[in-house]
Order: structure tokens, then C-alpha cells, then sequence
């Protein structure tokens, strides 16, 4: 059963299109990641299926309601951790749940108990009695997710959930995502760190510049660009220059050369004995060559393969308002 | 044709979702207060707010009796002795607390005079001519000159009004005396001078008072800025948080979420009206002539004549400090021109209409003739239906105003 259904949802804020013809399905109790830049709508996505935005063009059902026609059902069956803390500063941990536990309409003896097991599932039993605001960004997100979870929601939507938290809460959080997945929670996840996407989710849709380019497994995505003849492989080279770097890009057996570290090259390549053909062809301009080895390629990888772009220079800057994207202002990309 | 189980179940549906959206507000309203009550800067502005505007309004804005030590200019030319018996009695008037109402500054002329105008030495003068005491000796009439500063009009105003109110006792004395001089043994030679005078009442006891003027106004005022500033700040703040969106992605329907903030800040602009009442009260001598109930309906009423232009701006208002620019905007004119501060009647015919299309302008005069006057409810219906008109149709139109912004 598919507990999320989108079909065509397009998002226009004036000139601006945010989301363009997205389609996708979720299915019951399946992690789905939303990878992307930033500015590339996968929060204006979501906030459509949260019924926080009204689709320009297009359909999508949550949990079987529709999203124009039924909000109040949709918002019965879904937590949403956006990309802010939605808890109150002034307000104990405990009385945040509360609150929104009367929101979702639970009864008082059932708010009590959701917020012993969530708090005791998040290891945050302690904290009960403390004002939110004297927490810190790990403790407070941990009361988010339970604030999202209290009402039994079919569907969890989280917004870049571990955004500025500290490795070991990133990990604690992370382990609870898988945990709910097991529990038949469906959960869309937003982010745009690749790491955290590959390791969660299910099923991956990558989206750019407010088109979905791809869907499928992070298994298959990833053999998209190292499968059969593809290979992907790093070379160090003590004395790299710019004129051999342009003499691989244009060599057939290349798809892609990014420079992603000083003297340090990831290399795309399709066909026979590509790694022999670039080794000679370094040594041939004078390369000294330090290390080479073939990688397991990440969805990094993928994203550049299907943008053209690396996703880790486009996410670095607010791209949603800006004309020029930073991705056009050159950087050590190099195709 | 529906059947009657379809309608019934219907209304019954209708009913539980009323209790739902009371329930919701009333929770939300809860949580606004909880969170207001423990930010403690806030609390403390809150309290401080009325007794700041209290304050501030009774003892500076000018009154009759608070003209004390004016500097006064004084050009005595004339040779006889009326002049200086002018100048003596220019000396002698003190306001209640035995405080003297003018300063005198001995000049030689009346271009010195000027001089010390312009350097704002004295804020008038007064000019006895030469020929004062001589002409008045003729049987003539004499003449004697104000000067005014016209860079202090309400200083001047109330000093020519004393000046005035002295010059017009003394030529009464001396025409009283002069009575008794021409017609010898006269009954009454007061009334010939003055064949009637005026006696003043008011219909409540004691004197009129500028703080019973200024109370209701800033009670109104007060609650207006709760009602108006703090809801547009309250939602905008909130969406700026992000928790809005975790209140709007909750299954409540969008009207608990408009009826639980104008209840939070219904109660905050109450407390607050109250809390300048019993300043002005305790410290200013104010009397309620009027119901104490009828006060309280009339402030709510207040809060409900001015929470749909709240959210209606907080809904079109992106962040907090648009919502608050547009706010003051829209809030000085409401001020100045309600009659909270200065009578509506003495304004421009132009401004006079504007203040017709001013909630605050009934509140006002509502709260006013109920705690100056003891008017009943049956005196001020028309009040109160204009603040129940303009809080209907602003909230008819901020309402799906507010949900459609929140839902683009």
C-alpha cells in the first residue's frame, strides 16, 4: 500500500518555480529520501504534503487523503519535524508534549503515557520537568521527534533532522529512524547530507533544481555509475596541472573529473583497461603519480552524473533566492 | 429530501466540531499566557507599560494648576499708584499647594521685554503704560499691553488665561470701588458691577479632573496595543520560531488557533487596562462613577472591536518587524484621533470624520461617560453597537484572510 501518493505537484511562489511536475510513491512502513541541494524544493515538497502549502498544479495523497480536499485527515496521520524546533522555550518538556498531544486530540491518561515511552525511548526520562530552552540542540530535537511521534502518525516527515547536531546524536538519531521503519512508520526524510541518505533510506529521489532526476534504490542509483564497465577511481598526483587535467577530460573513456581535494582527482570512467589508459596518460605529460584506487561510489557520484554538477558546491549557499547560482561562479569543479 | 437521522447527524457533527475548536483555543490561549507568564523582561514591561503611560500623562501633560513660577516679564511705566497695585497683585495668587503661579522680572521697556522673549528668558510680559494711573484718574479708559511667547503656546495660553482672570478682578475691585464713590450709600455696588455671575456644577460629584478624562482613554489605549500589537507580534513570532507550523499541521481547524491568541491577549490587554485603573485611582484620585461591571464589558468589547485588524495585519505581515512598522502606523492616528488624548470636538471637521471610522473613538467615549459620568448601559448603546459592528466585519474578513495566507 502506498501511504504516500504524489503526482504532478508543482509549487509556483510568482515567477519562481520551487517544484516542478514532482511525482513519486511512498510505500507503508518505508524510509523514502528526498536528496538535494539546498533551494532545490525539497522543503517546499514536503510542506505541501503537510498542508502547511497550497500545489500550484498537481495531486498528492498522504495516508489516503487527499491533500486539497481532506487537510484535516492528512494532518490526523502525519508527525512533522521541520527543519525549526516546533517545541516551546518557555515550556517544560513535558508540557510541550502535552500541548500537542491535545492538539492531535489523544485523551490526558494516553498523552501521559506516549510521553513516558517516547521520552524513555529517547533517553530523555530526565529531562521531563526541564524548560526546553535550557536544552541544547540535540536534547531539543529529541523532544521534537517524540513532540511528532505522540499521536501514533502513519507517516513521520522530517526536515534535515540532524542538521548542527554532534556526531553521537546524528547516530542515536539516525538508529531511532531505522527503529520506527520497523514499526510500520512510513518516514520522509529530507536532507541533503548523502551519508545520511544512503544509509537510511529505502528508496532515494534526488531532486534538482525542483525536478526529481532519479528515484530508485541508493543499491542501484550507485551501480548506475559503477556497474559493468563503470568505475570510479581516485588519483593523487604530486604535480597536477591544469593542461593535464584538460587532456583527461577530453579522453573518451572519461565521464567526469572532479578535483576534490588539492592534487587529488575522482575520475568517471566507462569501458575496458580505463584505468591503464589514464595511468599512461598522465605518466605521459609528466604526472608523478602518488596513489590510485578504485572507490565505491557514493550518491555523490550519482548526483553528479545526473546533474553535472557536484552537489556539495551547490549546497553550500542559499541558492532559493539568488539569480545566479553559486554553482555557475566556477570553484575548483573541473569537467 | 434529507432525512431527519442525516440532519441529526449533522448537527451533531456541527456541535462537536464547535467544542473542538473551543477546546483547542482555549488550549492554545492557555499555552500563549504559560509561555508570556514566564518570560520575565516581558512580564516586567507588561506591569511597567500602564504605570509608564499613567505617570507619564499625569504629570507632564499640562493642566491649569500646574503652571507654577512662570517667569514673567513686568514693564511698569506708570508714574501713579495704580500700576504698582497691578504689580502687587500680580505677586500675590499661589496655586493650591501655596506654590506661586508667576515668577516677575522687573524691565525698563518693552523692547526689553522682547529681548528677554526671544532668549526665553520669560515666557511673557505685561505693560503698564505711562499714563496708566492718570488716565484712569480722568475717568478714561486705560489700556494695558500683554506681550506673548509665541514659541510656548500652551505656557502663554495658560498665562494669559491667569493674567486674564487677575486683570478682570482688580478692574472689578476698582470699579466696585468707583461704584461706591459715584452713587454714595448703594446697596450693592457688586452688582452693579457685575449684575449677574455664573455658578458652575457638574452632574457627579467633585471637580472636573484632567486624569478622569485621561483614564478611560488609556485604558482603551492600553488594551488596543495588547489587542493589535501583541497579536500581530504574538503570530508573527511564532511563524519566525517555525512552531506555527507545527500548530498548523495539527488536525485544529484555523479558527482555534485566531480565537486562542485574541483570548491570550484578551486577558494580558484586561489585566492591563485594570492595572491602570487602579493606578489612576489609587494615585491620581480618579472615582468610577459607573458600574464597575459595565467597565469590564466595554474593555472587552474593546479587545473584540480590534483583534480582526490584529490578525488580518499579522496574516499579511511576512515578520515580526513589518507587523509591528505597519502596526504603529496604523496606531498613532488611531491615538491621536480617538479623543484619548485631546476632545475630538476641538479637531478639523476632516479628522473629526476620520475618528468616526476608529474603533477606539466608542471605546473611549463609552469608558469615559461610565467611569466619569455613571452613564448606564442604555446611555451608550450606539457605542456599543459600532465596536460589535467593527469587530464582526474586520474578523469576517481576517479570518479567511488568516487561513488562506497560511495555507498559500
Amino acid at each position: 500500500m502506498n501511504m504516500i501518493e504524489v503526482q504532478g505537484l508543482t509549487k509556483l511562489f510568482g515567477k519562481f518555480t520551487a517544484v516542478d511536475h514532482v511525482s513519486f510513491q511512498v510505500k507503508k512502513g518505508e524510509i523514502f529520501g528526498f536528496l538535494g541541494p539546498n533551494g532545490a524544493g525539497k522543503t517546499t515538497v514536503m510542506r505541501m504534503l503537510c498542508t502547511l502549502l497550497r500545489p500550484t498544479k498537481g495531486s498528492a495523497t498522504v495516508a489516503g487523503f487527499d491533500i486539497l480536499k481532506q487537510p484535516g485527515r492528512v494532518r490526523e496521520h502525519i508527525g512533522l519535524v521541520a527543519e525549526k524546533i516546533i517545541l516551546y522555550d518557555q515550556l517544560t518538556a513535558a508540557e510541550n508534549l502535552t500541548l500537542f498531544g491535545r492538539l492531535n486530540n489523544l485523551a490526558e491518561k494516553e498523552i501521559r503515557q506516549e510521553i513516558d515511552k517516547w521520552l524513555s525511548r529517547l533517553h530523555m526520562e530526565r529531562w521531563r520537568n526541564n524548560q526546553v530552552g535550557t536544552f541544547s540542540t540535540g536534547m531539543k530535537q529529541r523532544i521534537n521527534i517524540a513532540r511528532a511521534l505522540l499521536h501514533h502518525p502513519d507517516i513521520l516527515i522530517l526536515d534535515e533532522p540532524t542538521l548542527g547536531l554532534d556526531p553521537q546524536t546524528t547516530r542515536a538519531i539516525h538508529e531511532f529512524i531505522s527503529e520506527l521503519s520497523q514499526e510500520e512508520i512510513t518516514v520522509l526524510l529530507t536532507t541533503h547530507d548523502m551519508n545520511e541518505a544512503d544509509s537510511l533510506s529505502h528508496e532515494i529521489a534526488i531532486i534538482d533544481q525542483a525536478r526529481i532526476v532519479a528515484i530508485d534504490t541508493p543499491r542501484n542509483l550507485k551501480r548506475l555509475v559503477s556497474d559493468g564497465d563503470n568505475r570510479v577511481m581516485d588519483i593523487e598526483i604530486a604535480n597536477l596541472s591544469q593542461a593535464m587535467l584538460s587532456s583527461l577530460k577530453k579522453m573518451d573513456i572519461v565521464a567526469s573529473v572532479v578535483e576534490t581535494e588539492p592534487y587529488r582527482l575522482r575520475i568517471r570512467t566507462k569501458g575496458d583497461a580505463a584505468a591503464g589508459a589514464i595511468v599512461g596518460a598522465i605518466a605521459s605529460q609528466g604526472g608523478q603519480i602518488r596513489a590510485i584506487n578504485t572507490v565505491e561510489p557514493n550518491l555523490e557520484d550519482v548526483f553528479l552524473h545526473f546533474t553535472g554538477r557536484e552537489m556539495r558546491d551547490v549546497s553550500t549557499g542559499k541558492v532559493a533566492s539568488t539569480q545566479r547560482p553559486p554553482w555557475r561562479k566556477g570553484g575548483s569543479r573541473v569537467r | 429530501m434529507k432525512s431527519p437521522t442525516t440532519v441529526r447527524i449533522k448537527v451533531l457533527k456541527m456541535f462537536r466540531n464547535f467544542k473542538k475548536t473551543v477546546v483547542h483555543s482555549y488550549r492554545l490561549g492557555v499555552k500563549d499566557l504559560l509561555v508570556f507568564a514566564r518570560d520575565r523582561l516581558r512580564l516586567v514591561t507588561f506591569v511597567i507599560m500602564p504605570i509608564f503611560m499613567m505617570v507619564m500623562t499625569g504629570y507632564v501633560f499640562p493642566t491649569e494648576n500646574a503652571l507654577k513660577n512662570a517667569p514673567l516679564g513686568v514693564v511698569n511705566l506708570d508714574q501713579g499708584p495704580l500700576g504698582a497695585q497691578i504689580i502687587s497683585a500680580l505677586n500675590q495668587p499661589t496655586s493650591g499647594q501655596g506654590k506661586k503661579l508667576l515668577k516677575l522680572t522687573y524691565l525698563g521697556s518693552e523692547t526689553a521685554a522682547d529681548q528677554q522673549i526671544r532668549e526665553q528668558e520669560i515666557n511673557g510680559a505685561i505693560v503698564i503704560p505711562a499714563d496708566f494711573s492718570s488716565k484712569i484718574a480722568a475717568g478714561e479708559q486705560a489700556t494695558i499691553a500683554t506681550i506673548t511667547d509665541q514659541a510656548n503656546p500652551q505656557i502663554s495660553m495658560m498665562m494669559s488665561g491667569t493674567l486674564d482672570m487677575l486683570m478682570s478682578e482688580i478692574s472689578n475691585q476698582m470699579a466696585t470701588k468707583k461704584v461706591e464713590t459715584l452713587i454714595p450709600g448703594a446697596a450693592n455696588p457688586e452688582a452693579v458691577v457685575n449684575p449677574f455671575v455664573v455658578e458652575t456644577r457638574g452632574i457627579v460629584p467633585g471637580n472636573p479632573n484632567y486624569f478622569e478624562f485621561m483614564a478611560p482613554g488609556l485604558m482603551a489605549m492600553v488594551i488596543m496595543m495588547a489587542a493589535m500589537i501583541g497579536l500581530a507580534g504574538s503570530v508573527s513570532r511564532e511563524r519566525e520560531l517555525g512552531t506555527m507550523d507545527g500548530i498548523l499541521s495539527a488536525p485544529i481547524s484555523r479558527l482555534s488557533v485566531v480565537v486562542g491568541k485574541s483570548f491570550a491577549l484578551g486577558v494580558r490587554g484586561l489585566l492591563q487596562a485594570a492595572l491602570t485603573l487602579i493606578l489612576a485611582v489609587l494615585l491620581f484620585g480618579v472615582v468610577v462613577h459607573g458600574n464597575l461591571g459595565l467597565v469590564i464589558l466595554l474593555l472587552i468589547l474593546t479587545v473584540f472591536s480590534f483583534i480582526g485588524i490584529g490578525i488580518m495585519i499579522s496574516a499579511i505581515a511576512s515578520d515580526q518587524e513589518t507587523a509591528m512598522t505597519i502596526m504603529m502606523t496604523l496606531m498613532f492616528p488611531m491615538m491621536f484621533l480617538s479623543g484619548a488624548f485631546f476632545p475630538v470636538q476641538q479637531m478639523p471637521m476632516v479628522l473629526q470624520w476620520i475618528s468616526k471610522i476608529i474603533p477606539l473613538t466608542y471605546s473611549v467615549e463609552a469608558l469615559r461617560k461610565c467611569i466619569v459620568l455613571g452613564t448606564g448601559l442604555s446611555g451608550m448603546t450606539t457605542e456599543i453597537w459600532v465596536m460589535l459592528a467593527f469587530g464582526v466585519v474586520f474578523l469576517a474578513i481576517a479570518i479567511p484572510v488568516f487561513g488562506k495566507v497560511t495555507t498559500r
